[in-house]
């Protein structure tokens, strides 16, 4: 139980839990609908998570156990604030393992790990609207959702390959949720968005700011956006993982001295230490070759 | 082209049409039918209605009093009134096209020329970029746009160019309807020219169908086959181009006439 007293469970109370809820609910059966919700302020400045955790509250129960990630990472400022809020606030288990979770929290990142039936992954969402860049009012973007009216998005895209020769757009790509709307992904890597199509665990979107929830449910198609001739691709790297030697993970770029020394590494934390766990519990560095073994 | 007017079907027809901004009526009572290949110019002074009765026709007001029907193939005309909003917008986006005064409220002005002529395209689902390029360039060619400006934005444009760019971006779907308000407003004489020009080739070539409101005499005569004067929001003559501008009956038409400037 809570080692907090004053405070509901979960920080929020029962009727704004009940609100957020039916709006989940309603997300869900529209999946990549924009479902309006009446957000609440919370202890921390809006842009950082304030969205979803309003939607990790709404869903938590006492049984749960509880990942926070920010950038891939379970020790980042942002990820450790709130996963103490929780623990404070429900006095729920926390985890770092990507398997042993069934909420997570992110930003910015799908863990490597494939997600599987009863987890919840929660994404913290700054801005919900894709069309909000190529039309900026809010009456007519919902006009357009409602009459799917998607053209200007692959005029961005057309945009990006005449500047660049190809779709520049690396993050919050653009996708279509079961055929029908667009939706942004939040700031996730394109490289992620391939696991969203069909993912056996329940996606959820809570944008504070902006007040939106949205969803896709288990085993639901989402596509990336693209041209018949500039098909979808996503990033790739030359380098392996310099710690842990995997060459199929999200590489971040880490300065590690003021000569221009330089290292890519994981940015899922937990995924490179699991990959790096000996048997007897101590990490290793793993060489690339040695992972090709 | 009058001679079949009696047995074919109108493109446009407008009955009664009426619109008021709160109490203050700003047209009243219009009714004109509109003939493929026809271009009808809308002429009268500022304040005279002309504008609204355009924006009631193109969908951009929702019309008040009236009826507007369209020949919308295969169906032959429909009365828009009883058009989803959805099936109203798909006609504005493929079958008609709306040339506004300022380039500025018809283009993107932050994506390149080249997506602006594309952006109709992508929006009827055509997903082939190098298809969608060569058809931007096309017609780039066509309004005589220089093929190294394509990626360039609109904004480092001229007025002119701007104002050719924006009938690209709205002819690149092969509209039969155009609506124009006041196309070649704010541009100086020899560009003004030159536009004409361009609009006169590409409506007989395409035999387009216009609407265009104006309230210069000139342009009205060179490209109109029809003219309607309009004073305090209704048409007080209407007639061939010629009949109106040379042999004008009612006084207010004698007036606009009479004070076209002679050089």
């Amino acid at each position: 139980m809570s080692d907090q007293t004053g405070y509901n469970f979960a920080y929020l109370d029962e009727q704004t839990k009940r609100m957020i809820r039916r709006a989940i609910l309603k997300a869900v059966a529209i999946p990549g609908y924009q479902v309006p919700f009446a957000g609440r302020e919370m202890p921390l400045p809006y842009g950082w998570g304030t969205g979803g955790i309003q939607v990790t509250a709404a869903v938590i129960g006492p049984a749960d156990v509880l990942k926070v990630i920010d950038q891939g990472a379970d020790d980042t400022t942002n990820a450790v604030s709130i996963r103490r809020f929780f623990a404070r606030t429900t006095g729920v288990a926390t985890t770092t393992k990507t398997t042993e979770a069934t909420l997570i929290q992110t930003r910015h990142r799908i863990p490597e790990h494939p997600l599987s039936e009863g987890q919840i992954i929660i994404y913290q969402v700054p801005i919900p609207e894709p069309l909000r860049r190529m039309e900026a009012r809010d009456s007519e973007t919902r006009k357009m959702h409602a009459l799917q009216e998607y053209g200007v998005m692959h005029v961005k895209l057309y945009e990006d390959i005449v500047r660049f020769g190809r779709i520049a757009t690396s993050y919050d790509y653009p996708v279509r949720v079961n055929g029908r709307y667009i939706m942004a992904p939040s700031p996730i890597p394109k490289f992620d968005n391939p696991k969203m199509d069909r993912m056996p665990a329940l996606q959820l979107f809570g944008a504070g700011r902006e007040k939106r929830i949205y969803a896709v449910p288990p085993y639901t198609r989402v596509e990336s956006l693209d041209f018949e001739d500039h098909p979808f691709e996503v990033q790739r790297w030359e380098q392996a993982c310099a710690l842990c030697g995997a060459a199929d993970s999200y590489l971040d770029e880490v300065v590690v001295d003021d000569q221009g020394g330089r290292m890519f590494v994981c940015s899922d934390t937990d995924h490179c230490a699991g990959r790096r766990q000996g048997a007897d519990g101590t990490l290793q560095l793993l060489l690339p070759k040695d992972a090709a073994q | 082209m009058n001679d079949d007017r009696d047995t074919a079907t109108p493109l446009l027809r407008v009955s009664d049409l009426g619109y008021s901004y709160g109490q203050r009526p700003a047209c009243r009572e219009v009714s004109f039918d509109l003939y493929p290949g026809e271009v009808l110019g809308i002429v009268g002074e500022s304040g005279s209605g002309k504008s609204t009765l355009l924006s009631c026709l193109s969908g951009r007001l929702d019309s008040g009093p009236g009826h507007v029907w369209y020949d919308r193939r295969p169906d032959g005309l429909v009365d828009l009134a009883t058009l989803s909003e959805a099936e109203r917008r798909l006609l504005m986006r493929t079958d008609w096209g709306v040339v506004q005064q300022n380039p500025r409220d018809g283009l993107r002005m932050g994506v390149s020329a080249g997506a602006n002529i594309g952006e109709r395209l992508m929006a009827v689902g055509d997903r082939h970029f190098g298809t969608i390029r060569s058809v931007a360039a096309d017609w780039l060619t066509e309004v005589e746009i220089g093929l190294d400006r394509m990626d360039d934005l609109p904004l480092s444009f001229s007025g002119g160019m701007q104002q050719r760019l924006q009938i690209a971006r709205n002819l690149v779907t092969g509209p039969r309807l155009v609506f124009m308000d006041e196309p070649t407003g704010g541009l100086d004489v020899s560009v003004q020219a030159k536009l004409l020009d361009l609009l006169r080739r590409l409506v007989t070539d395409r035999s387009l169908s216009v609407i265009l409101v104006t309230h210069d005499l000139a342009v009205a005569r060179l490209l109109a086959h029809r003219l309607m004067v309009m004073k305090e929001g209704r048409v007080v003559e209407d007639g061939l181009t010629d009949q109106v501008l040379d042999d004008p009956h009612h006084p207010y038409t004698q007036l606009l006439v009479s004070s076209m400037l002679q050089v």
